[in-house]
């Protein structure tokens, strides 16, 4: 494993190989399950400690609000969204990624997306977690969170479904939902392949339990796939939806700096870009702790620095287009919000997003420095910190100086939101470090599927291997083709009850 | 009455009809192999057999006769259910239950509505996709006579096996396995239970 073989060519008479190292089926499921069998390593149980205080950290922090009152945070009467909603539409935004990668490469047959979508969906579900929370407590009242949903009540009332807030609700409620099927479905198959390798009786029925009593039938994997097809279309409108339907929280307001029809593609990019950019964050050091330099590979690395770069240019789109719609738009608030945002009170916000969402991503255009691991992880890095300040200015410079003058106000954060938004970082990275720990971290069953000698075709009449293929290999056990062919009719379907 | 395969490490017997005989089972150890022998058998008539991977076999579905699941349709009835379901639940409890007039607002409007609705249609389209695709299969099943077998755990790592039921009509104890090991397989095993 020590050098790597360069996979990231872009010229199309190479094939590059997704999986490197000489793995063969075996290789992949040994790399993947060690990784879930072998003994708790030391930098695990650290990272988790620190992971897990941050999340004590966080329980005493709610603790404290519940028993105290909002009045914990800085939100004041202007700006009475503050922290928990910035770090809601943060946290969001970063699971998109994973619904990006598990749905619409799906949808595109991009083949690479097999080596990191299961981690990736499952960031996406971590993050819906802590995204869902901060709505949730932010209500003031959280015991009275089911007022929400469409429940009936001694009241006798309903929810305002008009209102782009419940619509967030449901939106967000729809993508945890979804995210965490697509993410058992995928997982049932390697559950399996867990459950089959455990050497003890706690391992088998703890692992058998949640693989459903998988055989790997093929009259299973034909209904399995279908529904993975079907889910991906489905989740893709979805996906795109979610933080279009967040965005609609400001754009349906009359807020200037908020009420702009860019937002919905504008906000949607922009998550994009920063859950790939977690997504790198977590796999650049994930591959080397857990060897899974073959599996996630440099071409893996180098396409999703592609799409950072891509979906960050369309933010930077957005940016200026923002800028230019102001001045357009000859609407005196309007322009003020905007030249407010670069030199008014929180000027160091926006110039902290810009120099992180719209300069740094262009060290990415040179792919000598997206092969330095370091630049690519200190500009993913960057880019989470560029789209969480991106919240930040969006909500707070446009509440805190609305028409009014007299109704200005500013906006200082408590210690208590500065310990909620790393506690829900401890959070994150708490479910994050138990999933590596006890499940399948890779698709395993999915890599296998673009292995090259896992497509064969060596009877289908007429059909002889070209050898200048790019797939093709030499294969010494192939059975001696016969040629009863008369009775083969390809489309005839038969019908075949499953065996009892 | 007992019968001993020539170069068989297992023997296939009637006799002790104390764990009954379910099924054959026999490995493979290629893709090439296993659709070969998939079609093989379709072509023989077999009809209560099945074949099991590690991973989903491109070409299986046509080599084993395998119809198109009906899972589409229920999807689209999932979701049309997920549809009229959330126009219905707008319209009733915000227009016709407790119409509640905001902001000027229309009680009722489509465009208004048309978040909820879609957000309800894909949530419910994607919960019979999932609950519809184990139903079909007949998941979770935690009890299979095949997964007695050692050999069988290799399933879902880097083997290839076809089981062929008793109750297969062109199932015959002696010649069954012969065939599957003349179209390749390494191993050829009896599934009791």
């Amino acid at each position: 494993m020590a050098d790597e073989i360069d996979n990231t060519s872009d010229d199309p008479r190479e094939k590059a190989p997704l999986v490197t190292g000489g793995l063969d089926y075996a290789g992949v499921t040994d790399t993947v399950c060690n990784i879930a069998e072998r003994k708790t390593t030391l930098a695990w149980k650290i990272a988790f400690l620190i992971a897990i205080s941050w999340l004590g950290i966080l329980g005493a922090c709610i603790g404290y609000l519940m028993t105290t009152g909002v009045g914990v945070w800085g939100n004041n009467q202007p700006a009475s969204w503050g922290f928990p909603i910035v770090n809601f539409v943060f946290w969001v935004g970063i699971g998109h990624a994973g619904t990006l990668i598990s749905a619409i490469l799906f949808l595109f047959r991009q083949n690479w997306r097999t080596g990191i979508n299961r981690f990736a969906e499952a960031m996406t579900i971590f993050a819906v977690i802590c995204a869902a929370m901060f709505p949730g407590i932010h209500v003031g009242r959280p015991w009275l969170a089911y007022w929400l949903f469409p429940l009936p009540n001694q009241m006798t009332m309903w929810p305002q479904f008009r209102s782009p807030l419940l619509w967030d609700v449901f939106a967000v409620g729809t993508y945890g939902t979804v995210s965490f099927l697509f993410w058992y479905v995928g997982m049932v198959p390697d559950l399996a392949t867990l459950r089959d390798r455990s050497t003890s009786k706690i391992k088998q029925i703890a692992y058998g339990i949640f693989a459903l009593g998988w055989t790997g039938s093929n009259r299973h994997w034909h209904r399995f796939e279908r529904a993975y097809l079907l889910l991906a279309a489905l989740a893709t409108p979805l996906v795109l939806s979610v933080h279009s339907v967040v965005s609609f929280d400001f754009a349906t307001s009359q807020l200037p700096g908020w009420h702009t029809t860019v937002f919905p593609p504008y906000f949607v990019a922009g998550a994009v870009y920063g859950g790939f950019a977690m997504v790198l964050v977590l796999a650049i050091p994930a591959r080397e702790l857990f060897g899974l330099k073959d599996l996630i590979t440099q071409r893996h690395i180098d396409n999703m620095c592609k799409i950072m770069l891509a979906t960050g240019l369309i933010v930077v789109y957005a940016y200026a287009d923002e800028f230019f719609t102001a001045w357009y738009s000859v609407n005196h608030y309007e322009r003020f919000a905007f030249m407010n945002r670069v030199w008014g009170p929180y000027w160091w916000g926006w110039f902290t997003m810009t120099f992180c969402n719209a300069i740094a991503p262009q060290f990415l255009w040179f792919p000598k420095l997206r092969r330095k691991l370091w630049v690519v992880f200190t500009i993913a890095v960057l880019a989470n910190v560029g789209m969480w300040f991106e919240r930040f200015e969006i909500i707070v410079t446009s509440l805190t100086r609305d028409f009014l003058p007299s109704s200005w106000w500013m906006f200082k954060p408590t210690i208590i939101d500065l310990l909620m938004l790393a506690g829900s970082f401890g959070l994150f990275f708490t479910l994050f470090l138990l999933f590596c720990r006890f499940l399948p971290v890779v698709a395993m069953a999915e890599v296998k599927t673009v292995m090259p000698h896992s497509h064969a075709h060596p009877e289908e009449p007429g059909h002889r291997r070209d050898e200048h293929r790019s797939d093709y290999w030499p294969d010494e056990h192939r059975p001696d083709t016969d040629d009863d062919d008369s009775g083969y009719d390809p489309i005839a379907p038969q019908a075949v009850p499953a065996p009892a | 009455m007992s019968t001993l395969l020539e170069d068989e490490e297992i023997r296939l017997t009637t006799a002790e009809e104390t764990p009954e005989l379910i099924a054959v089972l026999s490995e493979f150890t290629t893709v090439d192999q296993v659709i070969t022998a998939a079609r093989r058998l379709r072509i023989a008539g077999f009809t209560r057999w099945d074949t099991h991977s590690p991973f989903p076999l491109h070409g299986i579905d046509r080599a084993m006769g395998i119809r198109p699941t009906i899972l589409p349709w229920l999807v689209l009835g999932g979701g049309l259910f997920g549809l009229f379901g959330a126009l219905w639940l707008t319209w009733y409890t915000n227009a016709h239950d407790y119409p509640f007039l905001i902001s000027g607002k229309p009680v009722w409007s489509l465009p208004a509505n048309i978040p909820i609705i879609f957000e309800c249609t894909i949530l419910c389209a994607s919960l019979t996709a999932v609950f519809g695709m184990l139903g079909l299969n007949r998941l979770p099943l935690l009890y299979n006579p095949l997964f007695k077998s050692e050999r069988f755990r290799r399933v879902t790592n880097d083997r290839f096996f076809i089981v062929i039921d008793v109750s297969d009509p062109k199932f015959d104890l002696r010649q069954t396995p012969r065939l599957l090991r003349s179209l390749g397989a390494v191993a050829v095993e009896k599934v009791e239970d």
